[in-house]
């Protein structure tokens, strides 16, 4: 009786060991590597898996501001305008537009044949609606105020809308391309977008599984040119070594870092490498109503004292561009027209000496910890070199949430920033900038100048006549050191070899997901 | 008859665990509103700033965090006892049928790190008693104390990174499989984060073993059995490890109650949609809800495995049935 328990026992543990090693030996991966060379052939068959370390946090697109959302959001939905690779406002749900001479009426003539997922139409009543839904505080878009130019939408025929504006705004093309301006159907809600998505966009809503995988498949009836891809998964992988993992092993075939370390990790003769200049810069941002800082030449004895070359070598290891204010190729700053474009100790006692605190300044500085990888460092690098201009930075290293709640309560002396940016000056900065600005309180600094300046560059639709106009921007934001823009970063794309047709952005739109395809 | 119902020991460990399942509600929604941030700046982040006043208030209605603290709460204790765990303004599901997805996986990531370690541990103890101070007793002390200091997310990531570059060995890169839908998948998904867990969890079962073990074969007991001329390998399993199983028992308990919550660096090392990746990301965007309910019904289920821990006395040591 005991033996035979004993071997039934044994039996057990026999069989038991014997399942681990068949797991852990006999079996293949899930998905075999795909090491196939690029060809130009594609398959239409095929869904494009996407490595993403966390899922959209909202499927409702006048609400998304997450990375993520706004990427999944990218693919289904349209916008009236569009950015091209080169962020060139192109036609998109509208096919043409006509401003009048005084720049007060803005007409635009939609597209037509363009159907929603759901098989309805899209005509000028869905535009009408969603422009004056955005408008509505009730609605709380995000991007509401990029229309405060807009008094009212009118909509005379099907295919036509017309935007009367109180005052002309050359950046409202600009600002109707961002995804937070999608057209949604008159009939649909919030409610039931947030469940099942139904836009315009190269693809449609499948499924989402929370914490797991987002799924869209093609749309057939998608108004531009035919997309290759079957679909899409958004597969989420919260820890991007293990994305880097899942790619190596043919589970993923793309991915978005931003932190150049994984992104050489990820490089291999099967993973190809895209680097890609961001609009978002890294900043030191002066809160110049408070303190010490509402001195000029304090802010200006900060500016000369930072090598920022040295914050992007120390931080970042060197993968960025040191920059000015303005990081939209078209408008872009010359970070060497600044007061002090080198480090210059001289210089910046010298402004210090003509200050009210001419024996040196203690700063509070905010710095969120996580939400990106360079912050602390960055902070660590700024210290030490104002330190050996009297200037004391006393670090305060906060979790995203706190530092948030600190930042938009403008409860800081100065803040170590990653901040977003837009292709368009204006929408990037007149918020900012402008003393009406839904964002100036951060800012922490306007004047008259600018608020003139800021007028002058949205009542003026010629690009060559703007440019003058923001050159102008840039440099009294920098002969004022209202904040201390150190650099701009870069994102890598990997892709596996058998990926073609995608195209980064500068500002990490995935907008080209629609010309991707896998040979 | 009162008296009599709370001097038993089951009656009166359900009401403490009531109360520690309250004790775990206070806490749990106090300390989530003193973390800085809510829902809405968890979810638009600095553009929140821009937010006017209106459309501030309007979000506030339609996250609830316009009621005031006291109504927050017991309407939230309200609608638990109501079966209503809340809803995920995020994922736009209940938190009980997220927690149905959730919980499973996590379960079976527990059990399968208990079968494990207790397969590495109970021998690797038995092992080190077997002759304390001997090189066995230094190779068992030796992995036990490796177990005990490598941390779970380095071997974690050492595995998927080497095992995928070299091997092209990882089944975690695929969407997660449920055991119903792909047993086979997800056993080999199981098998690395279960393994890694287990050889943390070993150590300190191949510890407490190693103690117990020490401990019981001191007893007269023992002595008398051998003088009885019982076999080794019988007086090795029946009488020493049977004898010792109590705080073998107690400590397993404690694990598998840890892995409930604990898993949560594992779960996102390798993709495991778990229970504690549902709190990880309710804490990341404040859903308040998820997060509260969530952490109850893992209180509550350590409560569970407490419990059933104490029943297993009961069935292990006659001595206790004897109390």
């Amino acid at each position: 009786m005991v033996a035979r328990k004993r071997t039934s026992r044994g039996i057990a543990l026999a069989a038991f060991l014997s399942a681990i090693a068949l797991i852990a030996t006999g079996c293949t991966p899930a998905t075999t590597p795909e090491t196939t060379p690029p060809t130009q052939t594609a398959d239409t068959n095929k869904t494009l898996v996407i490595g993403v370390t966390s899922e959209a946090d909202t499927l409702f697109p006048w609400k998304a501001t997450q990375f993520q959302a706004v990427n999944v959001m990218q693919t289904m939905y349209g916008t009236l305008t569009e950015f091209d690779q080169n962020l060139a406002v192109v036609p998109g749900l509208a096919q043409s537009w006509d401003v009048s001479d005084d720049g007060l009426t803005v007409t635009m003539h939609l597209r037509q044949g363009v159907k929603f997922h759901d098989g309805s139409t899209f005509d000028s009543t869905d535009a009408k609606f969603s422009l004056d839904a955005i408008k509505n505080p009730d609605t709380a878009a995000v991007a509401a105020a990029s229309l405060a130019s807009v008094d009212s939408v009118d909509a005379p025929d099907a295919n036509t809308i017309v935007l009367h504006l109180s005052s002309p705004d050359a950046g409202l093309l600009a600002n109707l391309a961002v995804i937070n301006m999608a057209m949604l159907s008159s009939d649909d809600t919030e409610a039931s977008l947030s469940v099942t998505p139904n836009g315009t966009g190269p693809f449609q809503f499948v499924s989402s599984v929370p914490n797991q995988s987002l799924t869209l498949k093609r749309n057939d009836s998608y108004w531009g040119d035919p997309v290759p891809l079957a679909g899409v998964e958004f597969r989420v992988i919260p820890d991007e070594t293990s994305i880097v993992a899942a790619m190596q092993s043919g589970n993923v075939q793309m991915a978005v870092f931003d932190d150049p370390l994984v992104a050489q990790t990820a490089a291999s003769s099967t993973i190809s490498i895209a680097k890609t200049a961001l609009l978002s810069y890294h900043v030191l941002q002066l809160n110049a109503r408070k303190g010490p800082l509402q001195d000029v030449n304090v802010r200006l004895a900060i500016q000369c004292a930072i090598d920022r070359q040295q914050v992007l070598d120390t931080a970042a290891m060197g993968e960025g561009e040191v920059t000015g204010p303005i990081t939209s190729p078209a408008y872009r700053s010359d970070p060497s027209s600044r007061p002090c474009p080198t480090r210059d100790l001289t210089k910046a006692a010298d402004y210090l000496s003509k200050s009210a605190y001419p024996s040196g300044v203690t700063l509070d500085t905010i710095v969120s910890q996580g939400e990106y990888a360079t912050s602390v460092n960055e902070a660590q690098n700024l210290k030490a070199q104002l330190a050996d201009a009297n200037i004391t930075l006393n670090l305060e290293i906060l979790e995203s949430g706190a530092y948030v709640d600190r930042w938009m309560a403008g409860d800081f002396d100065a803040a170590v920033a990653l901040n977003g940016g837009r292709p368009d000056p204006d929408g990037m900065y007149s918020r900012y900038f402008t003393s009406t600005g839904n964002l100036n309180m951060v800012a922490g600094y306007s004047s008259d100048t600018l608020d003139a300046l800021f007028a002058q560059g949205r009542q003026t639709s010629d690009p060559a006549k703007r440019g003058p106009i923001y050159t102008q921007i840039s440099n009294e934001l920098e002969n004022q050191a209202a904040w201390i823009w150190l650099f701009t970063g870069y994102t890598y794309t990997a892709t596996s070899s058998n990926v073609q047709g995608f195209i980064p952005m500068a500002n990490q739109s995935m907008q080209y997901l629609r010309s991707t395809q896998i040979s | 008859m009162l008296r009599r119902l709370l001097a038993n020991p089951i009656v009166s460990r359900l009401i403490s665990s009531v109360g520690t399942l309250a004790g775990v509600a206070v806490v749990v929604f106090i300390m989530l509103r003193a973390i800085p941030g809510n829902q809405i700046t968890a979810s638009y982040g600095i553009e929140a700033a821009a937010l006017t006043d209106e459309q501030r208030a309007a979000l506030l209605s339609y996250y609830g965090l316009d009621k005031p603290l006291g109504v927050q709460f017991f309407s939230w204790i309200g609608n638990i006892f109501r079966g209503n765990l809340g809803v995920s303004a995020r994922a736009h599901q209940s938190v009980a049928s997220l927690t149905a997805q959730s919980l499973p996986v996590t379960l079976e990531l527990a059990i399968w790190t208990i079968i494990l370690s207790l397969a590495i541990g109970v021998p690797l103890g038995m092992l080190s008693a077997s002759k304390p101070d001997s090189p066995r007793d230094a190779v068992g002390q030796a992995v036990g104390l490796a177990g005990l200091s490598i941390p779970a997310f380095l071997l974690g990531t050492a595995l998927v990174t080497v095992l995928s570059k070299y091997l092209g060995f990882n089944p975690n890169g695929a969407g997660y499989a449920y055991f119903t839908k792909n047993p086979l998948l997800n056993m080999q998904q199981m098998l690395l984060p279960s393994l890694v867990l287990a050889f943390g969890i070993a150590a300190p079962i191949m510890r407490t073993t190693r103690t117990a073990i020490l401990e019981v074969r001191s007893q007269d007991f023992i002595r008398t059995a051998k003088a009885k001329g019982i076999s080794t390998r019988r007086l090795q399993i029946r009488h020493v490890l049977g004898n010792a199983l109590v705080p073998i028992v107690t400590m397993t308990g404690l694990q598998f109650g840890y892995l409930l919550g604990g898993a949560v660096v594992v779960e996102q090392i390798f993709s495991l949609p778990g229970i504690g990746r549902q709190v990880l990301v309710g804490i990341q965007q404040k859903e308040y809800a998820v997060v509260q309910s969530t952490v109850l019904l893992i209180a509550l289920g350590f409560v569970i495995v407490n419990l059933l821990t104490d029943l297993a006395y009961r069935r292990i040591d006659p001595r206790v049935r004897a109390q």
